[in-house]
């Protein structure tokens, strides 16, 4: 059974997040280890493999960087590998403007910049998406590849500038 | 909501007992025990009326061991043997402890740290069992009967060391723990339930020694925690300190005695209560010198010396709403937890960084014990809780040693119980059979800045060339956000030896050790009582399988179903032979476990059915549990 499945959802990637929601609520509601506390251990054994996947499954069908590698890896296509990471050199070069700025923005402990630079690429991730959800529509898996590429590499910058902040918090 | 039962006339409601469960919030300052009684959650008072147990126990010279209020009353006098706020040592090494001013006699090991008491020589665990046994009599006494389980609670942002020792604690003291329960979120139970409230809180709270602070959004009776962070050594006491300090600087005293000590530790915490209400707080005493203490605290003076404290609750709050992706404009609300927050300047910090003023509704002592009282009614199975259901987070992200002294994260901080993960690693060396496996826990990226959790030993690995055996190492967090780790060698399939070390924790046998010098049992006494508990576990699966076959009976065949009545037939027949044969209880005990577990592994196929049964008619919204409105 995959993710999709799991959830009853259809396996696109612009799904409806509050369907998405409400349906893992409901298999928490059944597979929640709590429901089990006095059942035998079969039992137990079968709500704890049951909670742990809806949450991995919710986890990854809720951000959409990882529902798009998830998407692509249901098609036989590795988004992340380690052999072939090819970027748009364009890409190449906003990324390194992007790491340049979080550096001396670092330097300078100027967090509201930061903060300004999450939201400049989190509005680009956005854009992204959006491209996304025409390019899974139309089968351009290449495409798509190389977006989700992107909208996950975007997640890990992202990441790193809440580092920077906590640090100079 | 729960619809009242009422049975066929004629027949008593009796298979539908309630069952005596609790919530018990341990402490650090004071501790509380509750319970669910006529569909109300309720703390239990002593003989005396009162509803706090202070977390206080003290060895005395005659070998008894007092807790509570008498014991807090002997504090000053008795420093060395009266253990206050135990729960700040709990998993934790003496390097991990501000010693100073401290009255105890500690004894570094490199395990938790111990105290050197007239009573012996004691770990934090054994400490908090001495007061959660009076809980629990306490409850025992107010209920009349036996308690099925307990549900206890813990800081949010308690790691695993220090939520392994609160369950060995609990064990100590014969209690059965159907779950550890964060306090925000038993809070947040206690809280929206009452308020039937809807949306988006945060969760404040500062206790005696601990600070959380949790997000959760809360929906139809599903409690969702989406952040939670803290400070698991910032509480009420280092309020205390700052004005300990600030006394000893004013009245240009020399550095004080252990006694003494504890006498105006107290004096500061009168003064902080005191001013809650007031503008000003006198303090006076005589310390055992002789030398007269007599000084005023202002309001004023008093919010300059905790100004730090009061900030440094705001950095978590930022991080678990950055964390959370969310602004102070998509907060509902805000709900005060623990004794500190009746501190004004704390009740304003709150309402000026929110732009709301918080919720204080609610007794902020007894919160957290009506909440987990709640829980536990729900998790014994106890009808009227049925629709509760709480999605809690592990605090603190969990990673392995990599080259160099980092660390790698396996598991990120904030991620919903239960999980596992699964990571691969290959060997270093040609002919490698052994492997060494750090597990750490914290946001660091150095080992060093990171809390050791254990240290795994994986051996019998077979030899092959450098980088060609695959091992899989899958860590498993369970609803309680305790950690379990196993590994496999995937290219020979070969399961390999773990030894697992706490580094922080006790060991089984220490458990064992402390669980049997309490009580000096023959031989035979413990026979029968292992006899009797295998007695009531296979009793309990063999009515749990039986209400199963009844509902789902229709997920197997019949040669299934034959199967299965089989070991049904095996295990009843191993427990009738027990009657009368008291004689080799050892051996019939044996049998009745090696039956039970034989039934039980014959189940598995059949409870995972009836989990994706569940599952799917849950989804098609045809849940039969769901359609009493």
């Amino acid at each position: 059974m995959n993710y999709f499945e799991l959830f009853k959802l259809p396996p696109t990637f612009g799904l409806d997040v509050a369907t998405l929601e409400s349906n893992y609520r409901k298999i928490q509601s059944e597979s929640h280890p709590d429901r089990f506390v006095t059942a035998s251990s079969a039992e137990k054994l079968a709500s704890m493999q049951t909670a742990t996947m809806a949450n991995e499954a919710y986890q990854t069908l809720k951000s959409p960087g990882l529902r798009a590698a998830y998407l692509l890896s249901l098609q036989g296509v590795a988004a992340i590998d380690e052999k072939n990471n090819q970027m748009p050199a364009d890409f190449l070069m906003q990324q390194m403007e992007w790491r340049e700025a979080i550096e001396d923005a670092e330097n300078a402990r100027d967090v509201s910049t930061l903060e300004s630079l999450l939201d400049e690429i989190g509005g680009a991730g956005k854009n992204l998406q959006e491209s996304l959800k025409s390019q899974f529509q139309h089968h351009h898996l290449s495409e798509a590849t190389t977006s989700t590429r992107k909208l996950i590499f975007m997640d890990k910058v992202r990441a790193d500038i809440v580092k920077s902040i906590e640090k100079l918090d | 909501m729960a619809l009242l039962q009422i049975s066929e006339p004629g027949q008593s409601a009796a298979p539908h007992q309630h069952k005596l469960a609790v919530g018990i919030d341990l402490g650090t300052t004071n501790s509380l025990v509750a319970t669910v009684r006529s569909g109300l959650s309720s703390i239990l008072v002593d003989d005396d009326g009162h509803a706090l147990l202070p977390s206080v126990v003290r060895y005395l010279p005659d070998g008894n061991i007092d807790v509570g209020y008498s014991a807090q009353a002997a504090q000053s006098q008795d420093p060395a043997n009266t253990i206050i706020s135990a729960k700040r040592f709990m998993g934790r090494g003496l390097k991990d402890i501000d010693v100073s001013q401290q009255p105890y006699h500690f004894i570094d090991t490199s395990e938790m740290l111990q105290i050197e008491t007239r009573g012996g020589i004691k770990s934090p665990v054994e400490i908090s069992a001495e007061i959660l046994k009076v809980l629990k009599s306490r409850a025992e006494k107010s209920l009349g009967g036996e308690l099925v389980g307990a549900v206890i609670t813990v800081p949010a942002y308690f790691d695993d060391a220090q939520r392994q020792a609160t369950k060995d604690a609990a064990r100590l003291a014969g209690l059965n723990v159907l779950r550890l329960l964060n306090e925000p979120t038993a809070a947040a139970v206690a809280y929206g339930l009452n308020n039937a409230a809807e949306g988006t809180y945060v969760i404040y709270d500062l206790g005696g020694g601990t600070f959380d602070i949790s997000i959760l959004k809360l929906s139809k009776g599903v409690f969702a925690v989406l952040a939670t962070n803290g400070d698991s050594a910032l509480g009420g006491d280092d309020f205390d300190r700052r004005i300990f300090c600030w006394i000893l600087e004013q009245s240009k005293c020399n550095p004080v005695n252990a006694q003494d000590t504890r006498l105006l530790l107290t004096k500061a915490r009168e003064a902080k209560e005191w001013l809650t209400d007031h503008t000003n707080a006198q303090i006076t005493s005589m310390l055992s010198t002789g030398e007269v203490i007599d000084v005023n605290l202002s309001t004023k003076q008093f919010n300059a010396l905790t100004q730090t404290l009061v900030a440094k609750t705001l950095n978590p709050t930022k991080k678990a709403l950055r964390d959370a992706n969310l602004n102070i404009e998509d907060i509902k609300g805000i709900v005060l937890v623990g004794g500190a927050t009746r501190m004004p300047q704390i009740r304003l910090a709150v309402a000026d960084f929110f732009k709301q003023s918080p919720l204080t509704n609610l007794d902020p002592d007894k919160i957290v014990a009506l909440g987990a009282a709640i829980q536990a009614n729900t998790l014994a199975g106890n009808k009227s809780g049925a629709d509760l259901l709480l999605l809690d987070v592990i605090p603190l992200s969990l990673g392995l040693e990599t080259m160099g002294g980092l660390v790698e994260k396996i598991i990120p901080r904030n991620a919903t119980l239960p999980i596992a993960r699964a990571q691969e690693f290959t060997t270093f060396k040609d002919g490698q059979t052994a492997m060494s496996i750090h597990v750490l826990q914290g946001e660091r990226e150095l080992v060093s800045d990171c809390r050791s959790l254990a240290q795994f030993e994986l051996r019998g690995i077979p030899p092959m060339v450098a980088g060609a055996a695959r091992i899989r190492v899958t860590f498993t967090v369970d609803a309680d956000g305790l950690l379990s780790v196993s590994a496999r060698e995937i290219a020979s399939n070969v399961e390999a030896n773990i030894v697992v070390k706490p580094s922080y924790g006790l060991n089984e046998e220490q458990i064992l050790a402390m669980l049997t010098s309490g009580f000096s049992s023959a031989d035979a006494d413990k026979q029968a009582r292992a006899l009797a508990e295998a007695k009531v576990d296979a009793e309990s699966l063999l009515e749990a399988i039986k209400n199963a076959l009844e509902k789902d009976g229709d997920l197997l065949n019949k040669h299934e179903k034959q199967q299965i009545k089989a070991k049904i037939d095996a295990l009843e027949a191993a427990i009738i032979q027990t009657n009368g044969h008291a004689g080799a209880v050892d051996t019939t005990s044996d049998a009745i476990i090696k039956a039970t577990e034989v039934l039980n592994a014959a189940t598995e196929d059949f409870a995972a059915r009836r989990m994706d049964a569940g599952v799917s008619r849950a989804l098609a919204g045809k849940n039969l549990d769901s359609l009493e409105i």
